[in-house]
């Protein structure tokens, strides 16, 4: 079990919209990780920072300004930006630099501000950019996830209600944790309720933006065992693999696939293939996994990545969540957090916060929202072009 | 009627055709892929290394991949009616060139008129206006 890392602390802001500087977010998370951890700051070797682009220079280096606004210790600095997945290339920054024996103890830190109002790129006729493209041709971001909703709708044969069940226990999930930015018990009637925004998701299908911070405090084996936490929770797998050539599925923001024409080559689904490493690194299959965080952008793509994490047949994810298996004290719990549906996005921060949840599940320390006897827990998440992970956690 | 001269939204990504218009793309003369937008410089499949591309017209005929609208109106570049009309989206798939293509649906036509697997042509209708001129772009329509 050489490329095992433990993890010592874990730490959250909660999210929200508050418009403060993200900065604050951060270090009120780092300060949460290194207090759990029970390491002082001037221990920290490395630290490993998940970018943010809306917030200006400070953000593209967000590694060195979280170092700065924790105080200066010589502490090397690292910064990653891979969209969603952000946060598990900041962890895997940290791993490689741990696993190399170049450091001990590493800190991983990701925090985002959202802006106020609706993300437009910028003026102007710029053809050669996809993102004008599609918003001038009048494609938003919820209409990727309307197509891959109603294609389960129209192919597999889900319904409405079944995007409302997701949404419905997500909200429970969240209810009682105190990082979720929203907390209300959402009903079928109030998804049914809510107004389409793009048939057929509605407004509770879709997730917001948010403001909020995460880090994690890791470590090599031998130094968890020095602190005498031999058992703590361990990080057995990152996977941050690039798509496959050619596209089966349509990304945002882009107009067109990659054409599968030429000889040789095979349309592939990018999210399938994020866990398929994960596992195979880990060395585990599905059938081992006790809790899970997926990317919840929509409640229907939360039953997509049923079947690209392999939890079930392609096509029979809505049967899970009819039948209960995903919610608290099912089967497989999925998004016990609340999901982003409680939270809202903030990126940078979005994958550290799948795994400080899974790292609270695994110890036991997740109060309402336990999973009894948890002992393996997987992330997965997706992002703009071809950024994506799916991180393992056990006991 | 209006006797502004027509042009297309996004230049060079569709033939002006009324009757039967067609995407313009490219395809590398090595490898044999199609790309849309056009690609004319480097190839993007990892078996081939080729920079030698034709720019050829699309297939105008392709099946509905899924479909959804737009209920509210998206932000700038997009200009929208006053008052905004929702519009329905298709993803339509190209057989000969194994790709997918997003696209306005014609007006008029509304999510429950269509199905995935239906079979739609390629149409062109106004996106917006100008003052100079009216901008056209490609949309698709089912096939009666």
């Amino acid at each position: 079990m050489s490329n095992d890392i433990a993890i010592l602390g874990v730490g959250m802001h909660p999210w929200g919209k508050w418009g403060h500087n993200f900065v604050e977010y951060g270090v009120a998370a780092a300060r949460a990780a290194i207090a759990d951890a029970g390491i002082d700051w001037k221990d920290v070797g490395f630290v490993s920072g998940a970018a943010t682009m809306r917030c200006g220079y400070p953000g593209y280096v967000a590694g060195a300004t979280f170092a700065q606004a924790l105080g200066w210790q010589g502490a090397e600095v690292n910064t990653s930006y891979a969209a969603c997945a952000s946060g598990s290339q900041a962890l895997a920054a940290a791993r490689a630099k741990i696993l190399s024996g170049e450091c001990e103890v590493a800190l991983v830190v990701g925090a985002d501000t959202t802006p106020k109002g609706f993300l437009a790129p910028a003026k102007g006729y710029r053809p050669e950019d996809p993102d004008w493209v599609r918003f001038y041709l009048g494609i938003t971001n919820p209409t990727y996830f309307a197509l891959y909703a109603r294609r389960r709708m129209d192919v597999y044969g889900d319904t409405e209600e079944d995007f409302g069940l997701v949404k419905v226990k997500n909200s429970e999930h969240g209810f009682t944790n105190p990082n979720a930015r929203y907390k209300k018990k959402f009903t079928l009637d109030d998804v049914a309720q809510s107004a389409m925004v793009a048939d057929p998701l509605r407004l509770l299908n879709v997730c917001a933006t948010s403001d909020g911070g995460a880090a994690m405090i890791v470590c090599s084996m031998d130094y968890a065992k020095k602190m005498g936490k031999a058992d703590a929770v361990k990080v057995a797998a990152i996977s941050t693999v690039t798509p496959t050539f050619a596209s089966e599925v349509v990304e945002m923001p882009d107009i067109a696939t990659d054409s599968a024409a030429a000889a040789g080559v095979e349309a592939h689904r990018f999210r399938a293939s994020l866990p398929v490493k994960a596992y195979e690194e880990a060395g585990i299959g599905p059938e081992d996994v006790s809790v899970a965080e997926v990317y919840d952008l929509s409640s229907a793509l939360e039953l997509d990545w049923y079947e690209d994490l392999q939890f079930c047949a392609r096509g029979e994810a809505a049967q899970l969540v009819r039948e209960g298996v995903t919610k608290l004290g099912g089967r497989l719990p999925v998004n016990t957090s609340g999901g982003l549906a409680c939270f809202g996005e903030a990126v940078p921060a979005q994958a550290l916060a799948q795994v400080c949840e899974l790292t609270w599940q695994l110890r036991g320390q997740a109060g309402d929202r336990q999973v009894e006897g948890a002992k393996v827990g997987i992330t997965a998440n997706q992002g703009l072009f071809g950024h994506g992970s799916s991180v393992i956690v056990k006991r | 009627m209006s006797a502004k001269p027509v042009n297309a939204a996004i230049e060079g990504w569709h033939t002006l055709d009324t009757d039967k218009p067609q995407l313009l793309g490219s395809r590398c003369d090595s490898c044999g892929t199609y790309y849309f937008p056009k690609m004319l410089k480097y190839c993007r499949n990892p078996g081939c290394d080729s920079s030698d591309f034709s720019e050829v017209p699309l297939s105008r005929t392709g099946k509905i991949w899924s479909y959804t609208n737009a209920c509210y109106k998206p932000p700038e570049p997009f200009v929208a009616d006053d008052p905004f009309v929702p519009y329905a989206i298709a993803a339509v798939e190209l057989a000969e060139e194994q790709m997918i293509v997003l696209g306005q649906v014609v007006k008029g036509i509304d999510v429950d008129q269509l199905k995935v697997g239906m079979d739609v042509e390629l149409v062109l209708e106004t996106l917006h206006e100008t003052e100079e001129d009216t901008k056209v772009t490609w949309k698709w329509k089912p096939v009666a």
